[in-house]
């Protein structure tokens, strides 16, 4: 499977990377050949294969069902870029 | 070089507890070497100076009173992918910028715990996105170790490159690293140093920062295979606040070291044998493996089918798990932030200016194989080809190995800007990654030098927590091999 430059610019808008038209192409080139890389895995028969969901096998951990953390807005908002009364500040979503 | 930096971790514990000297003259012995010698080999990308004599200090005062823990008053050098409080913690990347977490991971606060002081933050590839150290928005780290008679720059291998560089280059007396595809052994075996990737759920990764949750795991880099030992008993843990943390106690890693090996069964994996292998790489393995016949050790010739395939699966699983955890860089939560049109605009312009090219190459990698309709060709089924690299070595385990010996890297270091082709640069990783896929410990222990003078490694992969045969195995190969230290042309 390649991808084409537009294929690239949808994806690249997906992940919300901007990108200029040269480096659009400059990454389909690099994405083809990473492509082409791991279709190696088409030569391997998987039929009947559970995918590996974990590496040991264990017992998920549940937790008790309470509060056991917070109440200290101040410290998670510390390093935002920008803040307001304990809030995130982010440019206007709803007109 | 002073005296006192020439000690290994634990020849400087056993001064430490004799009082033969102090916590501080050791911290302030390192930071000397960290000053004269970080411009040259940019191992650390930020010195936290006070906060190493705080410690060292503290340190002092409850070796005073005949207390202390494990490695009271041993200085180390952290990954700038551990989040510490309060100090420089940015994985290496622009989109990081500024960033002081609140908060202290596990591995680190298991660290301080035992009395470790804390130099700096190290170098490393930027988010642990590749194996050269040439993509940290820090610069490159250089490698201590040059090639004979050559001035010549050369890379510390990556991601733990600047953990692997300032043990190499005595700037820290052990570092913390992480290895998702080789970060830990690829690098320790580029600079001559021991360097452990534990099983899968080890090590918490609470506090780390994320790059593929699956593989991740932290580990010691270190000079000797018994500091090794040391340092790891002390970042291991059981962890609630990490789900894939592994509850089983964690053992004496140390009395491991330099115990018996014979009768142990070591598999040797013949698909390791690729084709265009350096001659010498082949040598050190036969010489790997003649060591250990010598000490007792069963040789028998074991088969990984799918090992061809594990690098490949790894460039879908890995760069899958990156897009979906590099997704909280957008400008809100932390770090840079560059305004747009509107939030979108927002979020794309600010991840093109803080995401360097490898990193925007793996995320739209990653974004591109779980976009719709390409989940099972792609995910899924590099998630089935893992479970038969899995398979692979279960049924060498279960035939009766109790380890398997392999060369740890493809050749010896490189120079800057040698591999620039992304998939020859992931090559570099093909003796690693499959342990990563399959969760297994595995460990790089220096072997010996090629024709130019440059260390190579060899690694031993061991069953699910079987880290203490590996720590007798690989101080069977120290012993034989001896250690190896870089010549000082810096400072």
């Amino acid at each position: 499977m390649s991808v084409d430059i537009d294929t690239v610019k949808r994806v690249a808008h997906l992940a919300r990377i901007k990108v200029t038209d040269t480096e659009a192409g400059e990454m389909t080139g690099q994405l083809n050949t990473i492509l082409a890389f791991v279709e190696q895995l088409d030569e391997v028969d998987v039929s009947g294969v559970e995918p590996m969901t974990s590496v040991v096998k264990q017992e998920m951990k549940k937790r008790a069902d309470v509060v056991n953390d917070g109440g200290y807005p101040q410290d998670v908002v510390a390093n935002a870029p920008m803040s307001e009364d304990n809030f995130f500040m982010v440019p206007k979503v709803v007109e | 070089m002073t005296e006192l930096t020439k000690l290994t971790l634990t020849e400087a514990r056993d001064g430490l507890a004799a009082r033969d000297f102090s916590a501080s003259d050791l911290t302030n012995a390192y930071l000397g070497e960290i000053a004269a010698g970080n411009q040259a080999l940019n191992a650390y990308v930020a010195i936290t100076e006070d906060k190493a004599r705080e410690m060292a200090a503290a340190s002092d005062a409850r070796l005073a009173k005949g207390e202390g823990g494990a490695l009271e008053g041993i200085p180390l050098g952290i990954k700038d992918l551990f989040a510490t409080e309060g100090v420089h913690t940015q994985a290496c990347s622009h989109i990081l910028d500024g960033f002081k977490p609140r908060y202290e991971s596990t591995v680190t606060a298991n660290l301080w715990a035992d009395g470790a002081v804390m130099l700096g933050k190290l170098n490393m590839d930027e988010f642990a996105m590749g194996s050269s150290n040439e993509t940290s928005y820090y610069g490159n780290v250089v490698n201590p170790w040059k090639r004979d008679g050559s001035d010549e720059a050369l890379v510390p291998g990556g991601s733990s490159g600047g953990s692997a560089a300032a043990v190499s280059g005595a700037l820290c007396l052990g570092a913390t690293a992480t290895d998702t595809g080789g970060s830990i052994r690829q690098p320790a075996a580029l600079t001559g140093t021991v360097g452990m990737k534990p099983t899968y759920g080890r090590c918490s990764r609470w506090g780390t920062v994320a790059f593929a949750s699956s593989l991740d795991q932290a580990g010691p880099i270190t000079r000797t295979v018994r500091d090794n030992a040391v340092m790891l008993r002390s970042m291991a843990s059981v962890d609630p606040k990490d789900t894939t943390s592994i509850d089983a106690p964690v053992p004496d890693y140390e009395a491991a070291v330099g115990k018996s090996v014979r009768g142990l069964r070591i598999g040797i994996p013949k698909e390791y044998r690729v084709d265009g292998m350096p001659d010498e790489i082949n040598a050190l393995w036969q010489q790997g493996i003649d060591w250990l016949k010598d000490a007792g050790a069963e040789i028998v010739e074991i088969s990984l089918p799918h090992t061809k395939y594990a690098l490949p699966a790894y460039y879908i699983v890995a760069p899958a798990e990156a897009s979906s955890n590099l997704a909280r860089y957008d400008g809100v939560r932390y770090g840079l932030r560059v305004d747009g049109d509107d939030i979108a605009d927002m979020y794309e312009k600010t991840r093109a200016a803080g995401f360097g090219t490898e990193v925007k190459r793996r995320v739209m990698v990653g974004t591109y194989v779980l976009s719709a309709g390409y989940y099972d060709a792609y995910y899924l089924k590099a998630q089935k080809v893992r479970t038969l690299i899995k398979r692979d070595f279960d049924l060498s385990f279960e035939a009766g190995v109790d380890a398997i010996l392999t060369p740890a890297t493809p050749d010896a270091a490189f120079a800057p800007g040698a591999i620039t082709d992304p998939v020859a640069m992931y090559l570099n990783d093909i003796f690693t990654v499959t342990v990563n896929m399959a969760g297994l410990p595995g460990l790089a222990v220096p072997a010996g030098l090629n024709r130019d003078g440059l260390p190579l490694g060899l690694q031993l992969i061991g069953r699910p927590f079987g880290e203490e045969t590996l720590y007798s195995l690989g101080s069977v190969i120290e012993q034989a091999a001896g250690r190896f230290t870089p010549k000082r042309w810096w400072a």
